[in-house]
Formats: C-alpha cells, structure tokens, sequence
C-alpha cells in the first residue's frame, strides 16, 4: 500500500442521478507530483459519473438532496451535485 | 447624458441579464492602449484611488490616457446604461499576469456575500494589449451572477462546462455584473498580460438606464430564456431570477417568459366566488 496514493476525480453533474451529464470537474492527484492546472478547452473527462464508475473510480461520496428553506427557495449558491470519486495508483516521480 | 446612439441596447441588457457580462471587442484605440498601458506599469494611478468619489473626479486630469478611457462615448454609454450617468468610484486594480506563470485554482466571487438582488455594481475589465489563447485571459462562467457564494470558497471548482476563457483584441472591454464567477488563468505566453479593472456603483435606480426603443423585441424573450448547459436541473430557477431581475431592470412588476413560472406562482386569487351572483367566478376576455 505505502507505493499507492489517491487520487481525487470531483465530478459536478447536472442532476441527482449518476448518469445525468458533467457539467464541471476537478482533479487531485496524490500519486503524482505535477498541480493539476485548469484549462479552459478541456472537454470534461467523462460525459457521467458512471461512465467513470465504468472506468475504474470508486464513489466515495454522494451528494445529498435538500429541501429549500422556506423563504429562499429560488436562493441559488454553490453547485448542487458534487460526486466525489477515487482511484488508488502506484505513485509516480 | 450620453448621446443615445451610444446607449446599450435592450437586447444588450437581457444578454447582460442572462450571462452576467458584455464583451466589446477592440473598442479602444491602439495608441490610447499603449499609454494606458505605459501608466500601468508606472503603477502611478494608485494615487488617485478615492474610494467613495464620484466617478467624474477620477482621473479626470486630461493628459491621463486611463481616464480618456474610461469616457470614450462607448464605454460612458455602458457605464450609463447599466449603473447611470453619475457612478461612484469604487476602486480600480491593474492585474498583472506575468509572462510564463502558471496558476491553479483561482475560481471566486468578488464578494463575501452579497445579499442584493436588484441592485448590482459593474466591473469594467480593459485588454490593453491582445490577448490569446495562451496569455492567461480572465474567465467566466457565464450565468452565474445570481448565484451568491463567499468569495474564494469555489475555489476546488477547476472547471465548468461551458465557461468562456478571455480571448481579444488591443482595447478590448468586458463589462460585468460584480457576482459574477471569475478566475485568472495561466499565461503560457512570454509576454505580461495586463487587465486593468474598475468597480463602480450605482447612485440611481438601475430602471431603464438603456435605449429603449427595442424594449419590445422578440430576440429579447429568446435572449432571456437561453440556457447554460451547467445549470442543469437548476435551469427554471435560473430562468426565475433572470425574469425577476428584468422585471426590476424595465418597471415591469408582472414581466414573465412563456415557461410562467412566476405568473403560477403569483396567482394567488382571494376573490370569494358569489354563487347568486350571474357570471361571477368567470374569465372574461
């Protein structure tokens, strides 16, 4: 175990559901040392959450559903569907 | 007062309403580009931040290239049409994005929140010099001006579908709602990349600032209702508080789009139907 690191996929998707689109991202990666560094052409790494589940990643955490409180129900913040997901690597450099 | 011709139009301001900015490509003149650039780089325009001033005391000295400008009729027209004809200065900062530096997350909001609706600053981001694909230019996530977080706490959102990284010319302009998403990015190029950015504040009420003359028009309705593909289940929402916001922007109190999200809503009817009455209870045309 102590040759492997985590790596952190962080996929924001459109609904509650697995299979609803991508539509943001973020990636930590424990196994190597380069910064992950934002571009803007890049297209999202997988279409769905499951598509990543398809190659590999473990979700590790799901996002839950809220009711709005009463008064602010049209209050909109930071992105509702935030699926966290893993992979273990052997680390490299 | 602006001459009219350089007022932004209606459909202009429902572009503002559903992505949050306006993008005027090149509007600045080379040479006044390159002096304003010169004094950003002398930094010397720190000497006239005065917060809380009206905007026409600001560099109003007419050997300074920044404040020629900041009153080119284009761009008083913006600043007219969105905060009125007499702003308050705010401040001003020369963002300076060295040649060959790379940055990681920088997504935030310009506010620790901000809990107003109606009422909104603009920021005015000036490319002195062109900007490409590589410079590092600002980026947006369009839409995303009504959604109010604090400050840098969106800062692990790397990506999202759909935002729109800086690309221009020399004397480009962007001008944008204070809530907006932004970010700066890397500038792979070997050149500096320089935003010169201003925030003004309204003094009047931002109510039909603008030339009005295509209040009416239908592109407005389909500029209104455009989606962004990151809304996702969010998107009526979204289109809720667009909606609400343009009732403010045009005096329209009872403004709705054909979705009539508000219009169900609202309808909250406390009118007793009268059996003995002849025709009560029912709608007549």
């Amino acid at each position: 175990m102590s040759g492997f690191r985590q790596k952190l996929l962080v996929l924001y998707l459109g609904n509650s559901s697995p299979q609803s689109e991508v539509i943001g991202w973020s990636l930590y990666d424990g196994s190597s040392n380069e910064t992950f560094e934002a571009a803007n052409t890049m297209a999202p790494p997988y279409a769905t959450c499951l598509e990543a589940m398809r190659d590999g990643w473990r979700v590790i955490r799901f996002p839950v559903l809220q009711n709005a409180t009463k008064g602010s129900e049209f209050d909109l913040g930071y992105l509702e569907y935030e699926f966290i997901l893993e992979k273990w690597e052997a680390k490299n450099g | 007062m602006v001459n009219k011709e350089f007022l932004l139009s209606s459909k202009q301001m429902a572009e503002f309403t559903s992505d949050g900015y306006l993008k005027f490509e090149g509007i600045v003149p080379k040479e006044l580009c390159d002096a304003a650039l010169k004094e950003m780089e002398t930094r010397n325009l720190n000497d006239f931040d005065r917060q809380g001033l009206p905007f026409n005391y600001i560099w109003n000295n007419e050997k300074l290239a920044i404040g020629k400008v900041f009153r080119l009729p284009i761009v008083e027209g913006m600043i007219q049409s969105l905060v009125g004809p007499n702003p308050r200065y705010d401040h001003h900062f020369p963002h300076l994005n060295k040649a060959n530096s790379r940055v990681t997350e920088n997504l935030h909001q310009d506010a620790e929140y901000d809990p107003r609706f109606e009422n909104f600053d603009i920021q005015i981001s000036f490319f002195p010099t062109d900007v490409n694909e590589d410079g590092g230019g600002t980026l947006f996530v369009p839409g995303s001006h009504f959604r109010r977080v604090h400050e840098s706490s969106i800062r692990r959102y790397q990506n999202i579908v759909g935002q729109v990284q800086s690309v221009c010319s020399a004397g480009t302009i962007v001008v944008w709602h204070h809530n907006i998403w932004h970010s700066s990015r890397s500038n792979h190029s070997n050149k500096d990349r320089y935003m010169f950015k201003l925030r003004l504040n309204p003094t009047v009420r931002q109510q039909l600032l603008w030339n009005t003359d295509d209040l009416n028009a239908p592109e407005v309705i389909s500029i209104l209702k455009k989606r962004q593909k990151w809304h996702g289940q969010t998107a009526r929402i979204e289109e809720m508080n667009r909606i609400r916001f343009w009732r403010h922007l045009t005096n329209q109190p009872n403004f709705d789009l054909p979705g009539w999200y508000w219009s169900r809503i609202d309808n909250k009817p406390d009118t007793f139907y009268d059996f003995n009455a002849k025709g009560s209870g029912t709608l007549t045309y």
